[in-house]
């Protein structure tokens, strides 16, 4: 395993060196760098041509540039990193490193989401081959990936932030308002569940009148102004999300690990009930993601304990289970922060930057910022990518669906979750995650319109501002980060595919 | 692609094999005896089966006569170059404004700012965009089917070589190499960015040709024909490519989808179609702040760009659907 890992990053650090060099040459040969200043009339034109020429080393051949700027990455290695200057004399490295950061925040999240929700649907679809419910999500995969990104950002820009921020000034929801979702709520849900149709209509009604009823008492509790949810919220949403883990993973027949799941939930919200002097004040990024790394110890240790002839299954499910609790415990803290942050920044979503200049706020106000900021891209990148994966999720789950082996444990009686589960997605994931990792890529791209869309200094902004004064070293720090962060990903994605098919593994 | 059986010079005793597109369900559903269709005893070619199922996927038939509308508007309208359409009104010229240039039956898609025919200018950018995307689409499936079947079938260093330059390709970020080449390119019309944009769509298609020939050069019928001494020329242009056709025409018409998105967000980024052509990203780009003001100028085009990518990306799963029909039949 380590041996291919190696020879994986090996042949990886070579297409990354030849795609640089191709890049950079690229770039230098686009254009004509000096060419605003050929065309001024600037008395000292000459002299700032001549030093321009100087910081761009252009008197130089392009192999001699091109080694100057890959020693300089090479620094990296040993700790001294010099990524050049741009045209304008700023130290590249210090820029890239504040829109590295942003641009992967809005890639990750993205790929995740996409990836849950993606996976999730395309399971589903395939489950429930030609029913209304798959045409309809085939239908909107289709509209999603040939959405133009950069005329969706704008709709949603005016339709979800600009309507939503107006809203949120009153927030109230209409009495006809609520009637519509509740009634498009209960056909999503009966769509999914499907059954026959007394169930369905019945589930239709069901979830028609939860959703009324819920919404009425939001209303009234001006709870989209004011929202709370309280740790008694945090248990009943954890204990769910443990039965639920379990009910899909192992099932609920399986007593030890359904008791892991849920000492897992109970013990989270003790622990929340605990730290929560230390969470709500002050907290640095450093606390929390240390009470993370222990809360998924813990909870990995709970179903370690408890698991017993089923420890492997209860130690997925309980980890699982406290990521989420964990989730579920941030949400909470954020909920509760909403109304002193509509306090401070009364349009919450606005369509500009990455995060709103001169914010002032405690650390969950700032969180909650960069939180309104990312929303929009991140749902627009989303769709995209969920787009693609639901797809592929879908043909790849109908392809093993119709497999021999998935016959046969049908045949030899195991229950449709041990099936979809146990036999079908394993297989089914093998491609996927390949697909995935290509998204990456494309997801990149996307980036880079959102950003502009959407006013983010990102690494778009750099790649564009770069290439429009055709300054090598700009766009090659866009290419650095990205390169390597595709090349990280088709990493990760070939280990997952070695893991999942063990005749990968030469 | 109508007749792949027929341009076989190996005979009927090859046909099951031949007329397989990777899969034995289509091999069983091609073969002669069984009948492809309960109830009717006549046989088809593969071509005709691939066209009956492709003409029973509604979806994709709709999308065909969509498309095919929406090229046909496009081109004679305001006519190609010299000769003209029927469009009574020209995109360079600047008329009355009626009102504040909302649609009205005179001028049904609105008129901009400065009072030209809004209609007039989105089918000129149209043409741009789908002119560019058709020549991107040719141009990176040639380009990937030669590359990719060359590496699936010769093996050794030439597909080392030619795999690791994909692999170049695909760590570059798709727009940012083609925003680069674009710049390049971008003073050259519309001819020089199809080309450009050619250039560095093709990957998924070469990977996707090379798994496709990897598995077929190791089938019966090309050992066969190694055996009596065919050339490698001709096992590749008539036994291998034409079996892996239907995988080559899903990816081109989904390369044509992904050239349209590409060439548009380029536009829009002002890396791509230079003035005085246009296409319907930078449209988008020049009036994407009137979206407040005037709704029309912002909506028309994106529509546009969305209509014809749907239906390209509808007609590549009909099409999908088409030569492999494994998917269709789980429901037993």
């Amino acid at each position: 395993m380590l041996k291919f890992i190696l020879r994986r990053i090996g042949a990886s650090a070579l297409v990354l060196l030849g795609a640089s060099l191709l890049m950079f040459f690229l770039t230098i040969n686009s254009g004509d760098p000096l060419k605003d200043l050929r065309e001024s009339n600037d008395p000292n034109a000459a002299q700032l041509m001549a030093e321009r020429s100087e910081r761009l080393r252009l008197d130089d051949s392009p192999w001699e540039r091109y080694w100057d700027w890959l020693s300089g990455v090479g620094g990296c290695f040993t700790g001294n990193c010099d990524l050049g200057v741009t045209i304008n004399g700023i130290d590249v490295l210090g820029l890239t490193q504040q829109a590295a950061s942003s641009t992967l925040r809005l890639i990750t999240l993205s790929t995740l989401l996409a990836i849950v929700v993606g996976v999730a649907l395309g399971i589903l679809t395939a489950i429930r081959q030609y029913s209304g419910f798959d045409y309809s999500v085939t239908f909107s995969a289709f509209l999603f990936f040939s959405l133009p990104v950069f005329w969706a950002a704008t709709l949603l820009k005016e339709f979800a932030a600009i309507q939503y921020n107006n809203w949120i000034a009153v927030g109230q929801y209409a009495p006809w308002t609520i009637v519509i979702v509740a009634v498009l709520a209960g056909f999503l849900l009966q769509a999914v569940l499907g059954g026959s149709t007394r169930r369905r209509l019945a589930t239709a009604a069901g979830v028609f009148a939860f959703v009324t009823v819920m919404l009425f008492v939001f209303n009234a509790l001006d709870w989209w102004r004011n929202p709370m949810f309280g740790i008694g919220g945090v248990l009943l949403v954890s204990v769910a999300a443990g039965v639920l883990v379990t009910a899909l993973t192992a099932g609920l027949g399986n007593r030890r690990v359904l008791y892991a799941a849920l000492t897992t939930a109970v013990v989270g919200v003790i622990a929340y009930w605990f730290t929560a002097p230390l969470l709500v004040d002050e907290p640095t990024w450093l606390l929390l993601i240390g009470l993370f790394v222990v809360a998924v110890v813990v909870s990995v240790a709970i179903g370690a304990a408890w698991g017993g002839y089923a420890r492997k299954q209860a130690m997925l499910v309980t980890g699982i289970t406290g990521v989420i609790t964990s989730f579920v415990v941030v949400a909470d803290i954020l909920i509760a922060h909403w109304s002193g942050f509509l306090g401070i920044k009364s349009r919450p979503i606005s369509t500009i930057g990455s995060q709103t200049p001169n914010f002032d706020g405690e650390f969950w106000e700032r969180v909650l910022d960069m939180g309104t900021q990312i929303l929009l891209p991140t749902i627009l990148l989303t769709l995209v990518s969920v787009a693609t994966h639901s797809r592929y999720t879908r043909s790849s789950m109908l392809e093993t669906l119709n497999q021999d082996y998935v016959r046969t444990a049908r045949s030899k009686g195991l229950s449709e979750r041990e099936v979809i589960v146990k036999h079908a997605f394993r297989n089914a994931l093998i491609p996927i995650t390949t697909i995935v990792a290509f998204d990456f890529a494309a997801l990149i791209g996307g980036a880079i319109i959102t950003e502009e869309v959407f006013g983010w200094k990102g690494m778009g902004a750099l790649f564009q501002d770069g290439l429009n004064a055709v300054d090598p070293a700009p766009v090659m720090a866009f290419f650095l980060v990205t390169g390597i962060a595709a090349v990280l990903m088709n990493l990760l994605a070939d280990i997952a595919y070695a893991a999942l098919d063990p005749r990968i593994r030469r | 692609m109508n007749d792949i059986r027929n341009s076989n010079p190996d005979g009927e005793d090859y046909e099951p094999q031949v007329s397989v597109t990777s899969t034995d369900a289509v091999g069983l559903a091609a073969g002669g005896s069984a009948a492809p269709l309960p109830g009717e005893d006549k046989s088809y070619s593969q071509g005709q089966l691939v066209a009956r199922r492709f003409f029973r996927h509604r979806g994709a038939l709709t999308a065909m006569i969509v498309l095919g509308i929406v090229i046909i508007v496009a081109f004679t309208s305001i006519g190609i170059g010299p000769i003209p359409g029927w469009w009574s009104k020209d995109y360079t010229l600047q008329y009355d404004k009626i009102g504040d240039g909302a649609p009205t039956w005179a001028y049904p898609f609105g008129q901009d700012t400065g009072g030209k025919d809004y209609f007039a200018l989105v089918m000129r950018g149209t043409q741009f965009s789908i002119i560019i995307a058709f020549a991107v689409g040719i141009l990176s499936t040639v380009v990937g089917t030669v590359i990719g079947a060359l590496a699936g079938f010769y093996r050794g260093w030439l597909e080392s070589v030619l795999m690791r330059m994909t692999d170049v390709f695909i760590v570059i970020p798709l727009l940012a190499v083609a925003a680069v080449l674009g710049r390049m390119a971008g003073e050259s019309g519309i001819w020089g960015l199809a080309f450009v944009l050619g250039l560095v769509t093709w990957t998924s298609l070469a990977r996707l040709v090379r798994g496709e020939v990897l598995s077929l050069r190791e089938r019966d019928f090309v050992l066969a024909a190694q055996a009596v001494g065919t050339s490698a020329w001709r096992i590749i242009t008539r036994h291998v490519l034409p079996n892996a056709i239907g995988v080559i025409i899903v990816s081109a018409t989904l390369s044509i989808s992904t050239a349209i998105l590409l060439e548009t967000s380029l536009s829009f980024l002002g890396f791509g179609v230079q003035a005085p052509d246009t296409s319907l990203g930078t449209l988008i780009n020049e009036y994407q702040s009137a979206f407040a003001t005037r709704p029309w100028l912002f909506w028309w085009p994106g529509l546009m760009i969305l209509t014809i990518a749907l239906c390209v990306n509808f007609i590549g799963d009909g099409l999908r659907d088409a030569f492999d029909p494994r998917q269709n039949r789980s429901k037993d």
